[in-house]
C-alpha cells in the first residue's frame, strides 16, 4: 500500500480530505460541515510543546483578523480532546482544537503530514477554499513557527477570487 | 511538493513620521524590533539591542514596533498602550526603556507611577489608557509584523529582511554589519 505521507502535504488545487473529529469546544467538527467559508487547517505536533503553543498563541491573537475573511479557524493534533480542553484553557485559546486521535493521525495521514517516526503530526497549514478545496498548503519544519502572513496571503487570494467571479 | 514560499519582509516601511526611532534616517542600516513588553525574551533582547546601538552608533537606525500576544502576556497591551501614550507626550523611549527595566511590574498602578517619574502629564496619560486611545496604533504595528512574517518576539528586521538568526549581541552585531556592506 502507497502511503500518502510519501508525496507529503496535499496540494493546491485537491480536493480536502473530509472528517469528522471530535472538538475542544464539544462534538464534532470537520470541513463538510463548514462549506460556504473559507477554513484553515492547522495541523501541530502536540499541545503544551514550545513551539506549538507560541504558533497557537500567535493565531489566537490574529484570529480576528482571519474571521474578517469569514474563515474558521481548527488546530488538529493527535492529542485527545481532554489534553485539547486543558491545553486551550491553559494557554485561552478559544478555537476548536481537534483530537486526531482514533484511529491515531488518521486525518494527518489523509492530509500526507503525519510524521510516522514521532507518531504525531507534521507542522503544516492548509487553506481550504468555500468549496472544500484545498487552495495553499504550507509544511513548516517541526521546529519552526510559520506564523500566520502565509495564511492571511491565501485568504487575500481567495476573496480576490470571489470579487472576480 | 507543491508548498509556496515566501520570504519574509517587512510590508510596512519605516517612516520617520509615524515610527518611533533611534538613530539618523541616513544610517545605512535600519533594525527594525517587533517586541511585547512582558515577553521575557525580548527582556532579554533589550540590553544586547542597546549595546549593538552603542557599538554602531550613528551606523544605525533602530526602530521598536509593538507586538503584544495578549493570549500569554496578559499586561503587554496595556503596555504597549502605555508606551504609546507616553509618544504621544514625547517620551516614547524613555517610557520604552523603564518597562524593559520593569518587565514583571505592568500593572495599572505601575504604569501611572512611571508616567509621574517620568514627568509625563499623568491625568492626560490615565485618561487615554483608559479610554483605549492608542489601541489602534498598537493593532497597526501588530497587523503589519503579522503581515510581515512575525511569528513571536522578538522578531528583528535588518533592512527589510527577517533576521532568522539568534539576536545574542556577536550575531546580531555581524547580521547588522554585513548589511551595511
Amino acid at each position: 500500500m502507497s502511503d500518502p505521507n510519501d508525496a507529503g502535504p496535499l496540494p493546491a488545487g485537491a480536493p480536502a480530505p473530509d472528517f469528522a473529529l471530535a472538538s475542544s469546544l464539544g462534538g464534532t467538527l470537520g470541513p463538510s460541515g463548514l462549506r460556504g467559508h473559507p477554513v484553515i487547517l492547522a495541523f501541530y505536533p502536540a499541545d503544551w510543546s514550545p513551539v506549538c503553543t507560541d504558533q497557537l498563541g500567535l493565531y489566537q491573537a490574529v484570529l480576528p483578523e482571519f474571521e474578517k475573511f469569514g474563515a474558521t479557524l481548527l488546530g488538529i493534533s493527535v492529542d485527545s480532546v481532554w489534553s485539547h480542553e486543558a491545553f486551550a484553557k491553559d494557554r485561552n485559546l478559544q478555537f476548536p482544537l481537534l483530537a486526531d486521535f482514533e484511529p491515531k493521525g488518521e486525518v494527518s495521514r489523509a492530509y500526507g503530514v503525519y510524521d510516522t517516526e514521532e507518531g504525531e503530526s507534521e507542522r503544516a497549514l492548509f487553506v481550504l477554499d468555500p468549496a472544500g478545496v484545498i487552495s495553499w498548503s504550507y509544511l513548516s519544519p517541526s521546529e519552526v513557527n510559520p506564523g500566520a502572513d502565509g495564511i492571511l496571503r491565501a485568504l487575500e487570494e481567495l476573496d480576490g477570487k470571489d470579487v472576480a467571479s | 511538493m507543491t508548498t509556496t514560499q515566501w520570504e519574509p519582509m517587512l510590508t510596512l516601511p519605516v517612516r520617520e513620521d509615524r515610527d518611533h526611532i533611534q538613530g539618523p534616517a541616513t544610517a545605512p542600516v535600519t533594525l527594525v524590533e517587533y517586541g511585547d513588553y512582558e515577553c521575557p525574551y525580548c527582556g532579554q533582547a533589550y540590553p544586547i539591542v542597546k549595546a549593538v546601538q552603542e557599538q554602531l552608533g550613528d551606523g544605525l537606525r533602530f526602530v521598536f514596533r509593538n507586538f503584544p500576544i495578549s493570549t500569554s502576556h496578559p499586561h503587554a497591551e496595556q503596555a504597549a498602550e502605555a508606551a504609546e501614550a507616553a509618544a504621544a507626550q514625547g517620551s516614547f523611549w524613555e517610557m520604552h526603556d523603564r518597562l524593559y527595566e520593569n518587565q514583571r511590574r505592568l500593572g495599572t498602578e505601575d504604569l501611572h507611577l512611571y508616567a509621574d517619574v517620568l514627568g509625563l502629564a499623568v491625568d492626560v496619560f490615565e485618561k487615554e489608557l483608559a479610554e483605549h486611545v492608542h489601541a489602534d496604533r498598537v493593532h497597526e504595528d501588530f497587523i503589519s509584523g503579522v503581515r510581515s512574517g512575525v511569528n513571536g518576539t522578538p522578531t528583528f528586521f535588518i533592512n527589510g529582511a527577517r533576521h532568522d538568526d539568534s539576536y545574542e549581541f556577536e550575531t546580531l552585531l555581524a547580521a547588522i554589519q554585513q548589511a551595511a556592506g
